[in-house]
C-alpha cells in the first residue's frame, strides 16, 4: 500500500513540463490536477484508516483516480486495462482475503504496524526516486492532445509488440512461473498428513476461527 | 450547441433504456417462468395479463421503511446498491445496436475492455453489501460472489479477446463493421463460454450459489429493503439487457441480418438480444442449482480450456486466410 501512495506522489506531480504555459494551466492540466490530489488523498487515506475494509475501499477511489489520469494523457487503453485488473480482480481477490480473516465492523485496534515509519521512509523514498526519474526523462515531452490520441488501443499494440516486445515475453515468463509456483506451493500444502473435515470438499477451512474478536463468527468449514 | 443536445439525447435514450428494458425482461420471466411450470403468472395488475405488475411492485418497494441494520456499516450499506447498478448504466452506453456513429451511445476505442472492466466493478457492490450487513448469511453471499467472479472474469475475457483477434480491433463497432456470417461457426465455442461465464457473474440460475435461498437466504442481500433492494434486483436484470447485448454484438453480428441491414439494423439488434434474454430465463427454469464445487470446476476445468482452444483456433484460422 506505500507502493500506491508513491504512485500518486508520482501523479500529481508529472505535469511540469516547460514553455507550456505553467501559469496558464488549461482545462485538462486542472482536472488532471485535482484528480491526482484525490488520488492522493484516498491513497493516504488507505494507508492511514484503522478500518481494514475501508482502506481496501479507498485503494478503488485510489486507483479508479489513477485510471481517470491515464484517460486524461489519453491512454485510454492502459485505462481501461487498469480498471479491468486492479478494480475488478485486484480488490477484489483483497476484500476476498480481508472478509476471510477478521474484517470487523469498525475500527480495529491492532491496525498499526510499529514499521509505520519505516515504512514513511521507503515510501517517501520510493517516490522521490519515481518523481525524479519521470521528471527527467520526460522533461521536455508533451502530449498533444487535439490530435490524434498518443494513447489508443492501436498506438499502445503497436509500440509494445514493435518496440518493447522482448520486455513484454519476458515480463510474461515472469508471470508464468510466479503461476506455477503457486501452484507447486498450494499443492505441497496439501499433502500434509492433516485429517480433513468429513463435509469439507474445499481447501477452505483451514484456518482456526476466532469466534471473540470478530462480528461475523462464520464457521468456514464447508461454509464456501 | 447541437453537438450538447446530441449528447443530451442520446443520454436520455440510454437512460430510457436502462430503466424500462430490465423491466420488460423481468415481466416476461414472470410470464415464461409461469407458462413453463404450467402456471399463468401475475393476471390481475394492469388488467390485461397483469402486464403493470412490475409497476405495481415498483410502487410497492418505494412504500417500504428504508431500515439499515443497527449493527451494520451504515455508510457502506447505503452506497453499496449504487454501486451494484451504476456500472450496467455507462455499459449500455457503449453498446451499438445499429450501423454507424449515430447508433451508439458513445463510441470508445477500447470498448471490450472498457465493458469487461465496467462490469467486474458492479461486483464490488455486492461485496460491499455482504460485508457491511454484519450478517452471517450477507458475509457468505458475499464471499461466494467474490470465489465466483475470480472463477468467471477469466474465460469471460478470453472469450471476448478471441472476437477482438478475429475481428483485428477492440472497439465495439470497429468489431461489427468486420463481422461475417461464418464468424458465427468459427466463434461458436467462444460464444457459448462467453454467454455461460455472463451469467455466472450475473450470478443467474443455475449459478445462483451466492444468493442461495434455501441456505443463506438472498446472499449479500438479506438485510436489505425498499428502493434499496430493489435496486440491487434492478442491477441484476439491467446485467441480463447488457450481457445479451454483448453476447449479440460480439458474437451473433449485431445490426447485420439476412435482410434489411441498411435500416432496420436495430431490430436485428433487438431481436436477437430478447432472444438471448428468453434463453436466460429458459435457462433458469431448467437447470438446478450448482453446487459451489460444481461451479468452481466447470470454470477452471471446462470453460478456460475450451477458451484456450478457441483463441488457438482463431489464431490459426486468422493466420490461415491472411
Amino acid at each position: 500500500m506505500t507502493l500506491t501512495a508513491a504512485v500518486a506522489a508520482a501523479s500529481t506531480t508529472a505535469p511540469s513540463a516547460e514553455g507550456h504555459g505553467f501559469l496558464s494551466p488549461t482545462g485538462v492540466e486542472v482536472a488532471f490536477l485535482l484528480v491526482g490530489l484525490l488520488t492522493f488523498g484516498a491513497a493516504l487515506v488507505t494507508v492511514t484508516t484503522r478500518q481494514l475494509v475501508h482502506a481496501a475501499l479507498w485503494l478503488v477511489v485510489a486507483l479508479g483516480g489513477l485510471a481517470v489520469e491515464y484517460l486524461l494523457l489519453s491512454a485510454e487503453f492502459i485505462a481501461w486495462v487498469q480498471v479491468l485488473i486492479y478494480v475488478g480482480s485486484v480488490v477484489v481477490l483483497l476484500l476476498f482475503g480481508l472478509m476471510l480473516t477478521k474484517a470487523p465492523i469498525g475500527r480495529s485496534p491492532d491496525a498499526d504496524s510499529g514499521n509505520r515509519w519505516v515504512a514513511l521512509i521507503v515510501a517517501v523514498a520510493a517516490a522521490a526516486t519515481l518523481v525524479w526519474v519521470v521528471a527527467d526523462a520526460f522533461r521536455a515531452t508533451w502530449i498533444d492532445l487535439d490530435g490524434a490520441p498518443a494513447g489508443s488501443t492501436e498506438v499502445t499494440g503497436e509500440s509494445l509488440f514493435r518496440n518493447w516486445v522482448l520486455p513484454f515475453e519476458g515480463l510474461s515468463v515472469l508471470l508464468l512461473a510466479a503461476l506455477v509456483g503457486a501452484i507447486v506451493l498450494s499443492r505441497k500444502a496439501k499433502e500434509e498428513p492433516s485429517p480433513p473435515p468429513v463435509n469439507s470438499h474445499a481447501g477452505a477451512g483451514s484456518s482456526p476461527s476466532v469466534p471473540d474478536s470478530r462480528n461475523h463468527p462464520i464457521e468456514q468449514e464447508g461454509a464456501l | 450547441m447541437n453537438d450538447a443536445l446530441d449528447v443530451a439525447l442520446r443520454l436520455l435514450v440510454v437512460f430510457v433504456v436502462f430503466l424500462t428494458f430490465p423491466l420488460i425482461v423481468g415481466q416476461t420471466e414472470h410470464k415464461v417462468m409461469a407458462h413453463m411450470q404450467g402456471r399463468l403468472g401475475p393476471m390481475y395488475a394492469g388488467g390485461f395479463h397483469g402486464w403493470a405488475q412490475l409497476v405495481a411492485d415498483g410502487v410497492k418497494f418505494a412504500q417500504k421503511e428504508d431500515v439499515v441494520p443497527a449493527g451494520a456499516d451504515r455508510r457502506i450499506f447505503q452506497l453499496a446498491p449504487a454501486v451494484a447498478l451504476l456500472p450496467y448504466l455507462l455499459v449500455l452506453l457503449a453498446i451499438p445496436i445499429g450501423p454507424g456513429e449515430g447508433a451508439v451511445g458513445e463510441v470508445i476505442d477500447a470498448g471490450i475492455f472498457f465493458v469487461l472492466a465496467v462490469m467486474g466493478v458492479g461486483v464490488l457492490g455486492s461485496l460491499m453489501a455482504g460485508w457491511a450487513s454484519a450478517n452471517k448469511f450477507s458475509l457468505l453471499g458475499g464471499l461466494r460472489t467474490a470465489a465466483q467472479l475470480l472463477a468467471y472474469e477469466l474465460p469471460m475475457l478470453l472469450a471476448a479477446a478471441s472476437v477482438a483477434m478475429a475481428a483485428g480491433t477492440v472497439s465495439l463497432p470497429g468489431i461489427l463493421d468486420a463481422f461475417e456470417w461464418w464468424w458465427l461457426p468459427w466463434q461458436i465455442v467462444g460464444a457459448v463460454v462467453f454467454f455461460v461465464a455472463g451469467l455466472a457473474e450475473l450470478q443467474r440460475p443455475p449459478f445462483d450459489m451466492p444468493v442461495a435461498d434455501s441456505e443463506i437466504i438472498f446472499g449479500a442481500y438479506t438485510e436489505y429493503t425498499g428502493l434499496r433492494f430493489a435496486l440491487f434486483l434492478l442491477a441484476e436484470y439491467a446485467g441480463i439487457i447488457v450481457l445479451c447485448g454483448l453476447t449479440t454484438v460480439l458474437f451473433l453480428g449485431g445490426w447485420h441480418g439476412p435482410w434489411g441491414a441498411d435500416g432496420l439494423g436495430w431490430v436485428w439488434t433487438l431481436l436477437k438480444t430478447a432472444v438471448l434474454a428468453f434463453v436466460v430465463i429458459w435457462l433458469r427454469v431448467t437447470y438446478p442449482r450448482l453446487r459451489e464445487d460444481q461451479l468452481q470446476k466447470l470454470s477452471w476445468t471446462l470453460l478456460v480450456p475450451l477458451s484456450l482452444v478457441q483463441i488457438a483456433l482463431t489464431g490459426i484460422v486468422k493466420v490461415v486466410i491472411r
